[in-house]
Protein backbone atom coordinates (compact mmCIF):
# COMPACT_ATOMS: atom_id res chain seq x y z
CA UNK A 1 0.00 0.00 0.00
CA UNK A 2 1.22 3.46 -0.85
CA UNK A 3 -1.54 6.11 -0.86
CA UNK A 4 0.75 8.64 -2.51
CA UNK A 5 1.13 6.46 -5.61
CA UNK A 6 -2.57 5.57 -5.63
CA UNK A 7 -3.43 9.27 -5.57
CA UNK A 8 -1.02 10.10 -8.36
CA UNK A 9 -2.39 7.35 -10.60
CA UNK A 10 -5.98 8.49 -10.07
CA UNK A 11 -5.01 12.15 -10.59
CA UNK A 12 -3.37 11.32 -13.92
CA UNK A 13 -6.45 9.41 -15.08
CA UNK A 14 -8.72 12.32 -14.13
CA UNK A 15 -6.48 14.98 -15.64
CA UNK A 16 -6.30 13.02 -18.89
CA UNK A 17 -10.13 13.00 -18.89
CA UNK A 18 -10.69 9.28 -18.45
CA UNK A 19 -14.36 9.17 -17.47
CA UNK A 20 -15.38 5.53 -17.78
CA UNK A 21 -13.57 2.76 -15.93
CA UNK A 22 -14.14 -0.98 -15.96
CA UNK A 23 -12.23 -3.00 -13.41
CA UNK A 24 -11.38 -6.46 -12.20
CA UNK A 25 -9.76 -6.21 -8.78
CA UNK A 26 -6.12 -6.90 -7.91
CA UNK A 27 -4.57 -6.27 -4.51
CA UNK A 28 -1.99 -3.98 -6.11
CA UNK A 29 -4.83 -1.85 -7.52
CA UNK A 30 -6.95 -1.98 -4.35
CA UNK A 31 -5.97 1.53 -3.24
CA UNK A 32 -6.70 2.99 -6.67
CA UNK A 33 -10.07 1.23 -6.85
CA UNK A 34 -11.03 2.57 -3.41
CA UNK A 35 -10.32 6.12 -4.55
CA UNK A 36 -12.62 5.79 -7.58
CA UNK A 37 -15.79 5.33 -5.57
CA UNK A 38 -16.64 8.95 -4.72
CA UNK A 39 -15.44 10.42 -8.03
CA UNK A 40 -17.74 11.73 -10.76
CA UNK A 41 -16.75 9.02 -13.24
CA UNK A 42 -18.57 5.87 -14.27
CA UNK A 43 -16.96 2.87 -12.59
CA UNK A 44 -18.18 -0.57 -13.65
CA UNK A 45 -16.72 -3.55 -11.80
CA UNK A 46 -16.94 -6.45 -14.26
CA UNK A 47 -16.99 -10.22 -13.83
CA UNK A 48 -14.21 -10.91 -16.33
CA UNK A 49 -11.73 -8.74 -18.21
CA UNK A 50 -13.14 -9.59 -21.64
CA UNK A 51 -16.53 -8.31 -20.50
CA UNK A 52 -14.81 -5.06 -19.54
CA UNK A 53 -13.36 -4.77 -23.04
CA UNK A 54 -16.87 -5.11 -24.49
CA UNK A 55 -18.38 -2.54 -22.13
CA UNK A 56 -15.49 -0.14 -22.75
CA UNK A 57 -15.96 -0.46 -26.52
CA UNK A 58 -19.62 0.49 -26.14
CA UNK A 59 -18.67 3.40 -23.90
CA UNK A 60 -16.08 4.62 -26.43
CA UNK A 61 -18.73 4.59 -29.16
CA UNK A 62 -20.95 6.52 -26.75
CA UNK A 63 -18.34 9.28 -26.65
CA UNK A 64 -16.54 8.38 -23.43
CA UNK A 65 -12.86 7.87 -22.65
CA UNK A 66 -12.58 4.39 -21.20
CA UNK A 67 -9.91 2.56 -19.20
CA UNK A 68 -9.76 -1.04 -18.05
CA UNK A 69 -8.02 -1.69 -14.74
CA UNK A 70 -6.88 -5.26 -14.31
CA UNK A 71 -4.09 -7.64 -13.41
CA UNK A 72 -1.87 -8.89 -16.23
CA UNK A 73 -3.55 -12.31 -15.94
CA UNK A 74 -6.60 -10.55 -17.36
CA UNK A 75 -4.78 -9.88 -20.60
CA UNK A 76 -5.13 -13.58 -21.36
CA UNK A 77 -8.84 -13.38 -20.61
CA UNK A 78 -9.41 -10.49 -22.97
CA UNK A 79 -7.04 -10.72 -25.91
CA UNK A 80 -9.55 -11.79 -28.54
CA UNK A 81 -11.96 -8.95 -27.77
CA UNK A 82 -9.09 -6.44 -27.64
CA UNK A 83 -8.09 -7.41 -31.16
CA UNK A 84 -11.35 -8.39 -32.90
CA UNK A 85 -13.38 -5.59 -31.32
CA UNK A 86 -11.48 -2.60 -29.93
CA UNK A 87 -8.56 -2.63 -32.35
CA UNK A 88 -10.54 -3.82 -35.37
CA UNK A 89 -13.01 -0.93 -35.12
CA UNK A 90 -10.35 1.65 -34.23
CA UNK A 91 -11.70 2.41 -30.75
CA UNK A 92 -9.58 3.83 -27.92
CA UNK A 93 -8.92 1.93 -24.69
CA UNK A 94 -6.33 2.51 -22.00
CA UNK A 95 -5.34 -0.75 -20.29
CA UNK A 96 -3.99 -0.02 -16.82
CA UNK A 97 -2.43 -3.25 -15.71
CA UNK A 98 -0.87 -4.36 -12.45
CA UNK A 99 2.10 -6.44 -13.50
CA UNK A 100 2.39 -9.56 -11.36
CA UNK A 101 4.87 -12.36 -11.76
CA UNK A 102 8.05 -10.34 -11.47
CA UNK A 103 10.88 -10.25 -8.93
CA UNK A 104 9.69 -11.06 -5.43
CA UNK A 105 6.41 -12.62 -6.60
CA UNK A 106 5.14 -15.05 -3.99
CA UNK A 107 2.43 -16.76 -6.06
CA UNK A 108 3.91 -19.26 -8.51
CA UNK A 109 0.82 -19.20 -10.72
CA UNK A 110 1.54 -15.56 -11.51
CA UNK A 111 4.91 -16.34 -13.11
CA UNK A 112 3.88 -17.71 -16.55
CA UNK A 113 1.62 -14.76 -17.46
CA UNK A 114 4.08 -12.37 -15.83
CA UNK A 115 6.79 -13.51 -18.21
CA UNK A 116 4.50 -13.67 -21.25
CA UNK A 117 2.75 -10.33 -20.83
CA UNK A 118 5.23 -8.05 -22.69
CA UNK A 119 5.53 -10.57 -25.53
CA UNK A 120 1.76 -10.96 -25.77
CA UNK A 121 1.41 -7.20 -26.04
CA UNK A 122 4.11 -7.06 -28.70
CA UNK A 123 2.47 -9.88 -30.68
CA UNK A 124 -0.86 -8.04 -30.45
CA UNK A 125 0.83 -4.80 -31.53
CA UNK A 126 -0.40 -3.02 -28.46
CA UNK A 127 1.94 -0.21 -27.39
CA UNK A 128 2.92 -0.46 -23.75
CA UNK A 129 5.02 1.29 -21.19
CA UNK A 130 6.44 -0.06 -17.93
CA UNK A 131 6.10 2.04 -14.83
CA UNK A 132 8.67 0.99 -12.22
CA UNK A 133 9.03 4.10 -10.10
CA UNK A 134 7.24 7.31 -9.28
CA UNK A 135 9.28 9.32 -11.79
CA UNK A 136 7.99 7.03 -14.57
CA UNK A 137 4.40 8.14 -14.03
CA UNK A 138 4.90 10.90 -16.61
CA UNK A 139 5.13 8.10 -19.18
CA UNK A 140 1.73 6.89 -18.05
CA UNK A 141 0.30 10.33 -18.75
CA UNK A 142 1.87 10.39 -22.24
CA UNK A 143 0.55 6.94 -23.05
CA UNK A 144 -3.00 7.85 -22.05
CA UNK A 145 -2.80 10.95 -24.24
CA UNK A 146 -1.64 8.84 -27.17
CA UNK A 147 -4.57 6.46 -26.58
CA UNK A 148 -7.23 9.11 -27.05
CA UNK A 149 -5.43 11.39 -29.50
CA UNK A 150 -4.90 8.49 -31.91
CA UNK A 151 -7.84 6.18 -31.05
CA UNK A 152 -5.55 3.35 -29.96
CA UNK A 153 -5.43 0.45 -27.55
CA UNK A 154 -2.44 0.96 -25.27
CA UNK A 155 -1.21 -0.66 -22.07
CA UNK A 156 0.44 0.65 -18.93
CA UNK A 157 2.24 -2.00 -16.90
CA UNK A 158 2.46 -0.98 -13.26
CA UNK A 159 5.24 -2.74 -11.40
CA UNK A 160 4.96 -3.76 -7.77
CA UNK A 161 8.15 -1.76 -7.16
CA UNK A 162 6.13 1.38 -7.75
CA UNK A 163 4.16 0.80 -4.56
CA UNK A 164 7.05 -0.71 -2.59
CA UNK A 165 9.21 2.38 -2.84
CA UNK A 166 9.32 4.35 0.37
CA UNK A 167 9.52 8.10 0.46
CA UNK B 1 -34.62 -8.88 -37.23
CA UNK B 2 -37.36 -7.03 -39.07
CA UNK B 3 -39.21 -6.19 -35.85
CA UNK B 4 -36.13 -4.86 -34.06
CA UNK B 5 -34.60 -3.30 -37.18
CA UNK B 6 -37.69 -1.17 -37.71
CA UNK B 7 -37.44 0.49 -34.29
CA UNK B 8 -35.96 3.84 -33.45
CA UNK B 9 -32.78 3.51 -31.50
CA UNK B 10 -29.27 2.16 -31.69
CA UNK B 11 -28.82 -1.51 -32.49
CA UNK B 12 -25.83 -3.60 -31.46
CA UNK B 13 -26.03 -6.82 -33.42
CA UNK B 14 -24.30 -10.12 -32.76
CA UNK B 15 -21.78 -11.44 -35.27
CA UNK B 16 -22.43 -14.05 -37.94
CA UNK B 17 -25.85 -14.56 -39.46
CA UNK B 18 -27.68 -12.05 -37.23
CA UNK B 19 -25.56 -9.11 -38.44
CA UNK B 20 -25.61 -10.34 -42.03
CA UNK B 21 -29.38 -10.72 -41.93
CA UNK B 22 -29.91 -7.29 -40.38
CA UNK B 23 -27.58 -5.72 -42.94
CA UNK B 24 -29.37 -7.35 -45.89
CA UNK B 25 -32.83 -6.38 -44.59
CA UNK B 26 -31.87 -2.73 -44.29
CA UNK B 27 -28.49 -1.12 -43.69
CA UNK B 28 -28.62 1.89 -41.36
CA UNK B 29 -26.07 4.09 -39.64
CA UNK B 30 -27.76 3.20 -36.33
CA UNK B 31 -26.60 -0.41 -36.71
CA UNK B 32 -23.39 -1.64 -35.13
CA UNK B 33 -22.55 -4.92 -36.85
CA UNK B 34 -20.23 -7.12 -34.86
CA UNK B 35 -17.70 -8.96 -37.00
CA UNK B 36 -15.75 -10.71 -34.23
CA UNK B 37 -15.46 -10.86 -30.43
CA UNK B 38 -18.17 -13.48 -29.94
CA UNK B 39 -20.00 -13.07 -26.65
CA UNK B 40 -19.52 -9.33 -26.37
CA UNK B 41 -22.86 -8.06 -27.78
CA UNK B 42 -24.64 -7.63 -24.44
CA UNK B 43 -21.57 -5.92 -22.96
CA UNK B 44 -21.01 -3.51 -25.85
CA UNK B 45 -24.67 -2.52 -25.58
CA UNK B 46 -24.41 -2.04 -21.83
CA UNK B 47 -21.40 0.28 -22.17
CA UNK B 48 -23.22 2.23 -24.86
CA UNK B 49 -26.41 2.53 -22.79
CA UNK B 50 -24.46 3.75 -19.76
CA UNK B 51 -22.45 6.25 -21.81
CA UNK B 52 -25.32 8.09 -23.52
CA UNK B 53 -29.09 8.53 -23.45
CA UNK B 54 -30.45 6.99 -26.65
CA UNK B 55 -32.32 3.69 -26.58
CA UNK B 56 -30.01 0.71 -27.16
CA UNK B 57 -31.27 -2.60 -28.52
CA UNK B 58 -28.89 -5.54 -28.37
CA UNK B 59 -29.55 -8.52 -30.61
CA UNK B 60 -27.71 -11.40 -28.99
CA UNK B 61 -27.90 -15.17 -29.35
CA UNK B 62 -28.10 -18.11 -26.95
CA UNK B 63 -24.64 -19.40 -27.86
CA UNK B 64 -22.92 -16.05 -27.49
CA UNK B 65 -24.71 -15.13 -24.27
CA UNK B 66 -23.69 -18.49 -22.81
CA UNK B 67 -20.10 -17.43 -23.58
CA UNK B 68 -20.46 -14.32 -21.40
CA UNK B 69 -22.96 -15.22 -18.68
CA UNK B 70 -21.26 -12.92 -16.18
CA UNK B 71 -22.58 -10.07 -18.30
CA UNK B 72 -26.08 -10.75 -16.96
CA UNK B 73 -24.92 -10.01 -13.41
CA UNK B 74 -23.34 -6.71 -14.46
CA UNK B 75 -26.41 -5.78 -16.52
CA UNK B 76 -28.70 -6.54 -13.57
CA UNK B 77 -26.59 -4.43 -11.25
CA UNK B 78 -26.73 -1.31 -13.44
CA UNK B 79 -30.07 -1.86 -15.24
CA UNK B 80 -30.04 1.28 -17.41
CA UNK B 81 -33.56 2.28 -18.50
CA UNK B 82 -32.41 2.77 -22.11
CA UNK B 83 -31.12 -0.81 -22.43
CA UNK B 84 -33.01 -3.64 -24.09
CA UNK B 85 -31.39 -7.05 -24.52
CA UNK B 86 -33.06 -9.38 -27.02
CA UNK B 87 -31.65 -12.89 -27.03
CA UNK B 88 -32.65 -14.90 -30.06
CA UNK B 89 -32.66 -18.39 -28.62
CA UNK B 90 -32.64 -20.88 -31.48
CA UNK B 91 -30.99 -23.51 -29.30
CA UNK B 92 -27.96 -23.84 -31.55
CA UNK B 93 -24.88 -22.15 -33.03
CA UNK B 94 -26.55 -21.51 -36.36
CA UNK B 95 -23.66 -19.51 -37.85
CA UNK B 96 -21.25 -22.43 -37.55
CA UNK B 97 -23.42 -25.33 -38.68
CA UNK B 98 -26.22 -25.53 -36.10
CA UNK B 99 -24.39 -27.41 -33.38
CA UNK B 100 -26.79 -27.57 -30.39
CA UNK B 101 -26.26 -25.30 -27.37
CA UNK B 102 -27.28 -26.24 -23.84
CA UNK B 103 -30.58 -24.36 -24.26
CA UNK B 104 -31.61 -27.27 -26.49
CA UNK B 105 -31.44 -29.32 -23.30
CA UNK B 106 -31.91 -28.24 -19.71
CA UNK B 107 -30.57 -24.69 -19.69
CA UNK B 108 -33.11 -21.92 -19.20
CA UNK B 109 -31.67 -18.50 -20.12
CA UNK B 110 -34.66 -16.61 -18.69
CA UNK B 111 -34.15 -18.42 -15.38
CA UNK B 112 -30.44 -17.55 -15.41
CA UNK B 113 -31.20 -13.89 -16.21
CA UNK B 114 -33.77 -13.74 -13.42
CA UNK B 115 -31.40 -15.35 -10.94
CA UNK B 116 -28.69 -12.89 -12.00
CA UNK B 117 -31.01 -10.17 -10.76
CA UNK B 118 -32.70 -8.92 -13.94
CA UNK B 119 -36.24 -8.10 -12.86
CA UNK B 120 -37.95 -7.74 -16.25
CA UNK B 121 -37.37 -10.88 -18.31
CA UNK B 122 -39.94 -11.77 -20.96
CA UNK B 123 -40.01 -15.08 -22.80
CA UNK B 124 -41.71 -14.73 -26.18
CA UNK B 125 -42.52 -17.15 -28.98
CA UNK B 126 -43.97 -15.03 -31.77
CA UNK B 127 -43.02 -11.90 -33.70
CA UNK B 128 -46.35 -10.29 -32.78
CA UNK B 129 -45.61 -10.79 -29.09
CA UNK B 130 -42.13 -9.32 -29.57
CA UNK B 131 -43.54 -6.27 -31.34
CA UNK B 132 -46.16 -5.74 -28.63
CA UNK B 133 -43.58 -6.16 -25.89
CA UNK B 134 -41.17 -3.64 -27.44
CA UNK B 135 -44.07 -1.21 -27.94
CA UNK B 136 -45.04 -1.56 -24.32
CA UNK B 137 -41.48 -1.09 -23.01
CA UNK B 138 -40.19 1.79 -25.07
CA UNK B 139 -37.88 3.26 -22.51
CA UNK B 140 -37.55 0.79 -19.69
CA UNK B 141 -34.88 -1.73 -18.84
CA UNK B 142 -35.85 -4.99 -20.51
CA UNK B 143 -34.53 -8.45 -21.37
CA UNK B 144 -36.36 -10.62 -23.90
CA UNK B 145 -35.66 -14.26 -24.60
CA UNK B 146 -37.13 -14.78 -28.08
CA UNK B 147 -37.61 -18.49 -28.72
CA UNK B 148 -37.29 -19.52 -32.32
CA UNK B 149 -36.35 -22.42 -34.54
CA UNK B 150 -33.01 -22.57 -36.26
CA UNK B 151 -33.04 -21.15 -39.75
CA UNK B 152 -30.10 -20.19 -41.90
CA UNK B 153 -30.95 -17.10 -43.90
CA UNK B 154 -29.22 -16.67 -47.20
CA UNK B 155 -27.42 -13.46 -46.30
CA UNK B 156 -24.13 -12.33 -47.77
CA UNK B 157 -21.11 -11.07 -45.88
CA UNK B 158 -21.14 -7.42 -44.85
CA UNK B 159 -19.02 -5.48 -47.37
CA UNK B 160 -18.25 -2.60 -44.98
CA UNK B 161 -14.92 -1.87 -43.33
CA UNK B 162 -15.01 -2.21 -39.53
CA UNK B 163 -13.72 1.33 -38.98
CA UNK B 164 -16.41 2.67 -41.29
CA UNK B 165 -19.12 0.79 -39.35
CA UNK B 166 -17.87 2.28 -36.07
CA UNK B 167 -17.38 5.81 -37.38
CA UNK B 168 -20.79 5.95 -39.01
CA UNK B 169 -22.41 4.48 -35.89
CA UNK B 170 -20.69 7.02 -33.64
CA UNK B 171 -21.98 9.79 -35.87
CA UNK B 172 -25.48 8.44 -35.31
CA UNK B 173 -24.91 8.27 -31.54
CA UNK B 174 -23.88 11.95 -31.48
CA UNK B 175 -26.70 13.12 -33.77
CA UNK B 176 -29.03 15.55 -32.04
CA UNK B 177 -27.07 15.41 -28.82
CA UNK B 178 -26.67 18.64 -26.88
CA UNK B 179 -23.04 19.33 -26.16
Amino acid sequence: MNPLIDNEIVTIMLEEKIDFICSVPCNMLAGVLNLLHPLPITHIPVTREEEGVGIAAGAAMGGRKPALLMQNSGLGNSLNALLSLTKLYGLPLSLIISQRGGKGEKVSAQMPMGKATPNLLKAARIDYVRINKREDLIKMRRMIRKTFDNQRVTAILLSRKLWDETY
Amino acid sequence: MKVVGAREGLIVCNLGFPSRELFSLSDKSSHFYMLGSMGMASSIGLGLALAQKKRVYVIDGDGSLLMNLGSLATIAHHAPHNYCLIVIDNKCYSSTGSQPTSTSGKTDLAGIAGAAGISTVKVLDTLEDLEDCLDLHRNTFLTVIAKTDATNPDARHIPLLPRFIAKRFMGEVRKGEKQ
